[in-house]
C-alpha cells in the first residue's frame, strides 16, 4: 500500500487532475486527500476559479478594441508600398 | 484588416504588454498575411490561420525584445513544511459580486494579474488557457517540450492564484 499523499503531492497533481490525466490509482489517492484536507479542498477550488476567471478575463468585449486604429492601417499600407508591393485592391467578393 | 483586425490585435496585445511592441507585431502579422495568403489552404479556417499568424508575430516580437532577466516565479508558488503540509492553510474564496461593473472590474484585475507573471509562464498561460492552443502546438511554437509546457502551465496557474488570493480569501474569524 502506498503512502498517503501530502499537500505538496496533491498540489503537484492538480494540473494533471484538471486535464483529466491522472490514472485511476492516483485519482483515488487524490480524491482521498481532497476529502480529508480542507486546506487542499480550498486550494483546488481557488485554482479552478483562477483558470475559469483567466479564460473569462480575455474573452469579453471590453478586452477587444472596436476597430484597428486607422494610423496602424495606414502604417501597414505604407510598409507594403515600401516593400514594393501593390497597394491593396478592393476586397475579393468570393473564393 | 478591418474585419479580423480587432480580434488579432487583442490577441497580440495580450502577449505583448508594451503597446509599441503590439503595434509593430500587428503590422508584421498583417504583412505576413499579405505575403503568404497564396499559401492559405482552402480547407483551413481563415480565422484559425490568421490567429496563428498573429500569435507567431507576437512571439517573435517578444523573443526579440526580451531585454531583462526574468524574475523567478518561486515566490508565487505554494510553500511547504518539511512534512509536506502547506506552510499557510488555504481558505475558501468569496464569491465576487455579480453586477456588470463588478464583473468588468474582476476581469481587469485578472488581466493585470496575468501581466505580473514572469514572461515565460505568462506566455504559456495565455497560449494554453486563453488562446486555447494544444500542448503540442504550444511546445512547438515556444521551442520547448510538451512536458515543459505542462509544468509551466501548472506553475503559471498557481502563481496567478497566489496573486489573486488576497483579493478573494474569505475573512478568517
Amino acid at each position: 500500500m502506498s503512502a498517503a499523499l501530502t499537500c505538496r503531492d496533491f498540489i503537484d497533481f492538480i494540473g494533471d487532475y484538471y486535464e483529466q490525466q491522472l490514472d485511476s490509482a492516483r485519482l483515488g489517492e487524490f480524491e482521498k486527500h481532497l476529502r480529508l484536507c480542507p486546506s487542499c479542498e480550498s486550494y483546488l477550488q481557488s485554482y479552478q476559479q483562477t483558470v475559469l476567471w483567466g479564460k473569462e478575463s480575455c474573452q469579453d468585449s471590453d478586452a477587444l478594441p472596436e476597430d484597428v486604429p486607422e494610423e496602424l492601417i495606414q502604417a501597414i499600407l505604407a510598409a507594403r508600398r515600401a516593400a514594393g508591393e501593390e497597394p491593396p485592391s478592393a476586397p475579393e467578393s468570393g473564393p | 484588416v478591418r474585419e479580423y483586425g480587432p480580434k488579432l490585435l487583442a490577441t497580440i496585445r495580450r502577449l505583448c504588454s508594451q503597446e509599441e511592441d503590439a503595434r509593430e507585431a500587428f503590422q508584421d502579422a498583417m504583412l505576413s498575411v499579405v505575403r503568404s495568403v497564396a499559401g492559405f489552404q482552402a480547407g483551413s479556417r481563415l480565422s484559425t490561420w490568421l490567429h496563428r499568424i498573429a500569435i507567431n508575430a507576437a512571439l517573435m516580437k517578444l523573443r526579440r525584445h526580451r531585454r531583462r532577466p526574468e524574475k523567478s516565479i518561486d515566490e508565487l508558488l505554494p510553500r511547504y513544511l518539511d512534512d509536506g503540509h502547506q506552510q499557510a492553510s488555504s481558505v475558501q474564496w468569496a464569491e465576487p459580486a455579480s453586477g456588470p461593473a463588478e464583473r468588468r472590474e474582476l476581469r481587469a484585475l485578472v488581466r493585470q494579474s496575468i501581466d505580473r507573471l514572469p514572461d515565460s509562464y505568462r506566455t504559456v498561460l495565455l497560449l494554453r488557457d486563453i488562446e486555447e492552443l494544444g500542448t503540442a502546438e504550444t511546445a512547438e511554437l515556444l521551442g520547448i517540450t510538451s512536458t515543459a509546457v505542462k509544468v509551466r502551465l501548472h506553475r503559471a496557474r498557481q502563481a496567478l492564484r497566489t496573486v489573486l488570493d488576497p483579493h478573494f480569501r474569505e475573512a478568517v474569524p
